[in-house]
């Protein structure tokens, strides 16, 4: 057992009640005891679970000058921080806040070694100082890992976007439509070629219509996606109608030097639907 | 001359979509036709996406200048990429070192009013894109 971090962890087993109670109350005091998002009881189970682990790992693990949080000691009290900051992502704490949490259990601890120490200021201050290292690396490791937590919330988002925003629908007999909305990146062009294909198999489609009209900028890349749909869509064995190119969108893509060569193009989804009757020889009354 | 500028930094291939929609604004702000917005948005597009595919990424800022009539947006772009060793090539049409169609640069510049591209090994490649409102 390392002499230098005995002090933090014997004040942390001799005392234990005590620091939970005042951390507690520094936790209110601070205004991270967040009471209308997570309940008292609740607060308090997390606590006693992390200053257990922070316990034992401070007995096992040095906390002076040769600490280091990737030591393997330090994992009980990593996956209870991941635990606490879990249950408050879901919640909408802010990362200050969290990072208020982990750093209000500081005033506890020095006012125990305040104590213990009281005849020797210079191991009082190296307590301390030792002390709010490796307290900062927890806050700090609390508020990644919350930073974490919602990018990967993001991510998912994200990915369910994309599942949505791609479908495909038959609107008649061996005619598939996918109406494209919003931008067409390199995954979602992807996703739409994908789904565009194995409907044309599906449903023994001979033609497919993209409908752009919900497609803000066609730029080089989706254009160059189109093409690339369109000449896939034909190796199926099927025609590609591409509809819903506005006067704008018309003139942009001219001036950017697009050439649409072997691509059949329409005003919009009536005149595709139109022209896709016409090639398949179907009628309609009326 | 106003002094309202906004600057998109350019990481991520979402960073591209984020700076059309600051492209579009900025071109809604000075009262701009949908077709010269269109073109101007298309523009920032290519220029942008070749900052973060070819570019190492960089940043992306809309000032607008001038007064009343003859306002426009400029769009300054500059990447950390390794610049361009022969502009006349880069700026042919069909040309391109990856994978695209080669018409981003030529096609921008087309696009806009007004086109310029400095390019060095050591400070990457600045594009400047000027669009006027009508």
């Amino acid at each position: 057992m390392p002499s230098e971090s005995a002090s933090l962890s014997s004040i942390l087993s001799s005392d234990f009640e005590k620091i939970l109670a005042s951390w507690l109350k520094a936790q209110a005091r601070e205004g991270v005891k967040r009471t209308d998002l997570v309940s008292a009881k609740e607060t308090e189970k997390q606590s006693r679970d992390f200053l257990i682990a922070f316990g034992r790992a401070t007995r096992d693990a040095p906390t002076d000058d040769k600490f280091d949080f990737a030591n393997p000691s330090w994992d009980p009290v990593r996956e209870a921080l991941e635990e606490i900051t879990e249950s408050r992502t879901q919640r909408g704490v802010s990362p200050t806040e969290m990072g208020w949490f982990i750093a209000s259990i500081k005033l506890p601890l020095f006012e125990q070694m305040r104590v213990a120490f009281a005849e020797n200021n210079a191991r009082l201050l190296e307590n301390v100082w030792n002390t709010t290292r490796v307290v900062d690396q927890l806050a700090l490791h609390a508020v990644e890992s919350l930073v974490q937590k919602r990018e990967a919330i993001i991510e998912r988002q994200r990915a369910e976007m994309t599942e949505v925003s791609a479908p495909v629908v038959k609107i008649w007999d061996r005619i598939v439509t996918v109406p494209l909305i919003g931008t067409l990146d390199s995954f979602r062009a992807q996703t739409v070629m994908e789904n565009l294909l194995d409907a044309i198999v599906q449903w023994e489609a001979e033609i497919a219509i993209i409908d752009i009209t919900g497609v803000s900028t066609v730029d080089t890349l989706v254009a160059q996606h189109l093409l690339k749909t369109a000449a896939a869509v034909k190796l199926m064995g099927a025609e590609c109608v591409i509809c819903g190119i506005s006067p704008k969108i018309a003139q942009t893509i001219v001036n950017l030097g697009v050439d649409l060569p072997n691509v059949t193009t329409r005003i919009d989804l009536q005149s595709g639907l139109a022209y896709a009757f016409e090639r398949l020889g179907v009628t309609t009354k009326g | 001359m106003t002094d309202e500028s906004w600057t998109v930094a350019l990481v991520r291939q979402s960073d591209v979509a984020f700076a059309r929609q600051v492209a579009m604004k900025a071109m809604t702000a000075i009262g701009a036709s949908a077709i010269k917005k269109t073109k101007f948005v298309t523009a920032v597009s290519e220029i942008a996406r070749n900052a973060v595919i070819y570019g190492h990424g960089g940043a992306i800022t809309f000032r607008v200048v001038g007064i009343g009539l003859h306002r426009s947006v400029v769009g300054e772009c500059t990447d950390r990429g390794p610049g361009i060793a022969d502009m006349q090539l880069a700026l042919k049409d069909g040309y391109t070192t990856g994978s695209g169609l080669g018409l981003g640069l030529s096609g921008a510049r087309r696009l806009v009013d007004r086109f310029d591209i400095i390019s060095s090994a050591e400070s990457g490649t600045t594009v400047t894109l000027e669009s006027a409102a009508r």
